[in-house]
């Protein structure tokens, strides 16, 4: 029978391998046994009742247990318990709880528990007495972040990120752009630079990554789930990130100073260490609850702001206070918070390149001595408060960590203030939304405090209309703003663009006092981007369905660019003011500039609209170099440099002999343009060429096999066609009598 | 360059021709009428009525006496060119997509429409010269298109062999006779053939596709010599003679026009430079995607029809006959 054969055959296989898979582990560890030592020491007479409490204690702060689960070793000698217990639990997890729970408990007035596992104690309790040298690992020379800033040709870099894919570039000269790096990073929010370039951020699911050195690996990590929002400190030193999601720790999750602890549970801003990857300290968002319950704003972002030296970081709770923290420990300096009742925002003063010198010297030479000239200024924070009952609206410079307040100024009828700082510290400009008696329109002013002076001077641009952008132009003494006069202002709708105005003004220094340049009038543009070294201005209307158009500015046109400014000297006030040229994005949503002040790029972002996505890079003149219309494109970004290296004398230097540097490069494009046109040229007389040797074996081939002639299909004569017209221009009928 | 607007059509145009000379042009459109119009001054001559239904395509042949065209009333007409009268009507199951003269006007090839149950058919009809009211109802050759439908054909300077490009992108020669393909390019084109025309002398030819590009084929072996490759997809593309330039146009499909603003909608004509397969101009005027292009025969205007309803005859600046944008390079035609 062949069943039977079957069955001895059974028999005789081998399972030794599949019982093996499937063995059943049986729990034999001791992960659920808790050693809690500091009990009292007692005779067995009271064993029952402490017995009784111990279990009771347990129960109400943790987990159930049983009188049969504890184990009190005796010290048989003397008659008296040892002080310590076993406690056996169901589970593992029944453990960690009480674990957590009951370590550190106070039992009674004398006995706290010290709790921990059996698996622990044994383990401390083998370690190995001997020391053992510790291997040293040998050096690994890590990547070069900054590798890029040594490109021979001094390009910069850009990243674009289209639908799913990353990709960095160069951009140069048309000859010398090319892709830099095609990452294969995968499912992230969006890409973000740090603020001097040297890494490059991805927000993921899990946390933020941040890449960077010539090979683009992975630097570090931040595991801060469902992460939506990240901000650098300004030194790289730092970094914040925040998610809608409260923290959460589940049971069993990854524990050390990488992690969130359970006491960061709830909150949503973490700030981080960037190098070793180290969670600093954990913040609840604050929303900010204005005048009793009022409407919630929005979260302001970045919501830490960073004192532009890394050393402190400040949080403003919203009407009540401003709380700076000290770094790295994250400490409340001075044990206190700014009280500002009302305060409304705030911002650091910027340090300014004489600033960050001088704070290096300081560094170089030690301890700051009383004979430097110069010492680093001190950090300066300005904030406001509304107005309040009796008490006018308030802007105050306060100097800190010294928290002496600088200047105050009282502001009245204010709807709505905004600070925007120069980038080198110099000027504040307070801009005030002031509304009238009746609050029926508002008008502006713009206070500008000039921070370098003495008694910090306060001086009023007063404007009719209302200002919608203000913007100082970096290292320089202008600024620029739009403003609208619009009645379509405020109320947004489809097919409406806001006509504005776009003023100029600059620091008179006879005077010394700013005063307005040129007013270009009937605009449309909302937006100032001035170029990074000033001079130059994008002037662009952003976010409209019909006008896209961009108007390239030169601030300086007559004057060579010799890097001082004489403003106004010998020349009609404002007259240096010239249009470059003027181009069209259409469905532009972000300008800007790359480092270097060369060049711009717009782009049109598919989170905005899904019109024509993609992106262009601009000369400063307006001219376009490149236009790439891309579906689902989503995010351009210039890729930051730092501070330059070079000293105040070797910068001169380079400008004295701009030309004698000028020279290598200029041959350099000569060279390359010829390459390059002739390259083009060439192509075309190939492609001709080739055309044209096609054309003729076709017709070669096709007409003598068919044996007909060519000139069937050749022109026809052409054929004169006169005609000839015949007008009546008056018919007369006349009757003839006879 | 000013355009001349034909304003003689309430619908969208299908198709639109010039004669051999040049100096007429013939329109037909959605609104069942075809219309013929005086290049020059733009016009109109006459129109040929009794289509009952969309006039999807016409043809004129060299002498300009017969004009035959195609509907979606499932007719085939043709027409005396001079006097506007209808010769002769053949009736068939389902709607004719288009039509074209060949071999020296003695035949018309036609294709009908894949519905109803009857498959796309092509069909040859020989044409009576002598008595154009006595035609033969029975055509002289007919065979189905297996696979992907045809959607636009016309002859070949071979006899008995006609050109078709296809819904899936495809571009094939058939032999008229035996229904038999003697060659084929699949991967002409990855979406549906919108048009196809052969340059002067029939050695190569210039198809248009929904999958944005237009490309220049070989008409021996159907090899891509050229590809414009652009960022709408195209309904139209002509060759302009004596000029190294190709014409196309399109623009967003006409369901989704009215959701998208006159700029994003791209209905410009594009001048491409034939050889160099790259962008040299743009002409904008119409407000709804171009359907069809047209050139004169010499080269030296253009008419467009659009979804919009209107014809734009451009005829062509001096300059743009002399200038040599490229240099002193020499262009076979």
């Amino acid at each position: 029978m062949p069943t039977a054969t079957t069955t001895t055959e059974v028999d005789d296989i081998d399972y030794s391998d599949i019982e093996k898979r499937y063995q059943i582990s049986y729990d034999q560890g001791f992960d659920n046994v808790l050693v809690v030592d500091g009990m009292p020491i007692i005779d067995k007479s009271k064993l029952d009742r402490l017995l009784a409490k111990v279990s009771k204690e347990f129960s109400r702060k943790s987990v159930q247990i049983k009188i049969e689960d504890i184990l009190m070793p005796w010290d048989d000698a003397s008659g008296k318990s040892k002080g310590f217990a076993f406690i056996e639990f169901r589970s593992e997890e029944d453990a960690n709880l009480a674990l957590n729970a009951m370590n550190n408990h106070p039992f009674d007035a004398k006995h706290t528990f010290k709790v921990n596992r059996f698996t622990d104690i044994e383990h401390f309790a083998q370690v190995d007495e001997t020391y053992v040298e510790p291997t040293v690992e040998t050096y690994q020379t890590k990547e070069h972040l900054r590798a890029w800033l040594a490109d021979p040709q001094g390009r910069d870099q850009y990243v674009t990120y289209r639908d799913q894919d990353v990709e960095i570039l160069w951009h140069g000269k048309p000859s010398q752009c090319e892709p830099a790096h095609k990452p294969d990073w995968r499912d992230f929010l969006y890409v973000a630079w740090s603020p001097l370039g040297t890494y490059i951020s991805t927000l993921h699911r899990q946390g933020v990554r941040l890449w960077g050195g010539p090979s683009w690996k992975l630097q570090q990590r931040y595991a801060h789930p469902l992460v939506k929002l990240i901000d650098f400190s300004p030194c790289e030193n730092y970094l914040v990130t925040w998610s809608n999601e409260p923290i959460a720790v589940p049971e069993g999750a990854l524990q050390g100073p990488q992690y969130f602890s359970p006491d960061d549970e709830g909150n949503n801003l973490a700030v981080w260490d960037i190098k070793s990857g180290d969670l600093l300290r954990t913040f609840p968002t604050d929303f900010g609850v204005l005048d009793g319950g009022g409407p919630r704003k929005q979260m302001q972002w970045p919501a830490l702001k960073w004192s532009p030296d890394d050393k402190f970081v400040a949080r403003m709770t919203a009407g009540q206070m401003i709380s700076v923290h000290e770094l790295p420990s994250m400490y409340l300096q001075g044990k206190k918070s700014l009280k500002i009742e009302g305060v409304v925002d705030f911002e650091w003063c910027p340090h300014g390149d004489a600033d960050v010198d001088a704070a290096q010297n300081g560094q170089e030479n030690g301890a700051p001595t009383k004979a430097q000239p110069k010492r680093a200024r001190e950090n300066m924070i300005t904030y406001w408060t509304p107005e309040v009952a009796n008490q006018p609206a308030r802007v105050t410079l306060l100097a800190f960590p010294s928290r002496t307040i600088l200047r105050q100024k009282n502001l009245f009828n204010v709807t709505e203030c905004k600070l925007f700082w120069q980038n080198q510290g110099d000027f504040l400009c307070v801009k005030v939304d002031r509304h009238t008696k009746t609050k029926k329109s508002i008008f502006t002013n713009l206070e500008i405090f000039r921070v370098r002076e003495k008694d910090y001077p306060v001086e009023v641009v007063e404007l009719k209309d209302t200002v919608t952008d203000f913007s100082w132009e970096p290292k320089g003494e202008r600024f620029a703003i739009v403003s609208s006069n619009d009645p379509n202002l405020g109320n947004p709708g489809p097919g409406i663009t806001i006509k504005t105005d776009v003023s100029f003004y600059q620091l008179d220094r006879a005077k010394n006092d700013f005063k307005l340049l040129r007013t270009l009038a009937m605009r449309t543009s909302n937006t100032i981007r001035w170029a990074p070294r000033g001079r130059h201005v994008v002037l662009g209307t952003l976010g409209s369905h019909t006008k896209s158009e961009l108007e390239f500015w030169d601030l300086d046109f007559l004057q060579e660019d010799t890097g001082k400014r004489e403003p106004g000297q010998g020349q009609e006030w404002g007259s240096g003011i010239q249009l470059l040229g003027t181009a069209d994005h259409y469905g532009v949503t972000d300008v800007e500039w790359d480092p270097s002040g060369r060049y711009l790029a717009t782009s049109a972002s598919a989170w905005t609209h899904t019109l024509e996505n993609g992106y262009a890079i601009w000369d400063f003149r307006g001219q376009e170099l490149e236009k790439h219309i891309l579906d689902r494109f989503k995010q351009f970004l210039w890729r930051p440099r730092p501070r330059s290296l070079l000293t105040k004398d070797q910068q001169k230097k380079v400008r004295r002999n701009l030309k004698e540097f000028g020279r290598a490069f200029e041959e350099e494009d000569a060279a390359d343009e010829n390459q390059s046109s002739a390259e083009v040229i060439a192509r075309r007389k190939r492609l001709v060429d080739e055309w044209n040797a096609w054309r003729t074996s076709i017709r070669l081939a096709m007409f003598e096999d068919t044996g007909k002639k060519e000139a069937d299909h050749g022109d026809t004569e052409k054929e004169e066609i006169e005609v000839w017209v015949d007008e009546v221009i008056e018919q007369t009928e006349e009757v003839v009598v006879e | 360059m000013r355009p001349i607007l034909l304003q003689g059509h309430e619908r969208s145009l299908t198709q639109i021709k010039f004669n051999k000379e040049g100096d007429l042009l013939f329109s037909c459109s959605k609104d069942h009428i075809i219309n013929v119009w005086f290049s020059h001054n733009g016009e109109r001559l006459g129109t040929y009525d009794g289509h009952n239904g969309t006039v999807w395509t016409v043809d004129v042949d060299a002498k300009s006496e017969l004009l035959v065209s195609g509907s979606a009333d499932n007719q085939l007409r043709l027409w005396s060119v001079a006097t506007g009268k209808c010769l002769f009507v053949w009736e068939f199951p389902t709607a004719v997509k288009r039509v074209a003269f060949g071999e020296d006007d003695t035949k018309i090839v036609c294709i009908t429409e894949q519905r109803m149950g009857h498959q796309c058919a092509i069909r040859v009809f020989d044409i009576n010269r002598e008595e154009p009211t006595r035609q033969s109802k029975e055509p002289l050759h007919m065979f189905n298109i297996i696979g992907s439908k045809a959607t636009v054909c016309a002859f070949t300077y071979t006899p008995n062999v006609i050109l078709t490009g296809h819904e899936s992108g495809k571009v094939s020669l058939f032999d008229v006779r035996s229904g038999e393909e003697i060659e084929n390019n699949e991967r002409a084109h990855s979406d549906v053939v919108t048009d196809l025309q052969l340059c002067k002398d029939q050695t190569y030819f210039i198809t248009s596709s929904k999958d944005k590009s237009a490309r220049i084929l070989d008409i021996r072996n159907l090899m891509p010599i050229k590809t414009y490759t652009t960022e709408t997809p195209l309904n139209s593309a002509a060759i302009a003679p004596n000029r190294p330039y190709v014409l196309l146009g399109g623009g967003q499909d006409a369901m989704s026009v009215t959701t998208t603003s006159l700029r994003q909608g791209k209905f410009e004509t594009r001048f491409w430079h034939r050889v160099f397969e790259e962008e040299v101009g743009r002409v904008k005027g119409h407000f709804g995607p171009i359907n069809t292009i047209a050139v004169h025969p010499a080269g030296t205007c253009y008419a467009s029809g659009g979804e919009d309803g209107f014809i734009r005859v451009h005829h062509f600046d001096e300059s743009y006959l002399r200038a040599k944008p490229y240099g002193d390079l020499e262009i076979m035609d």
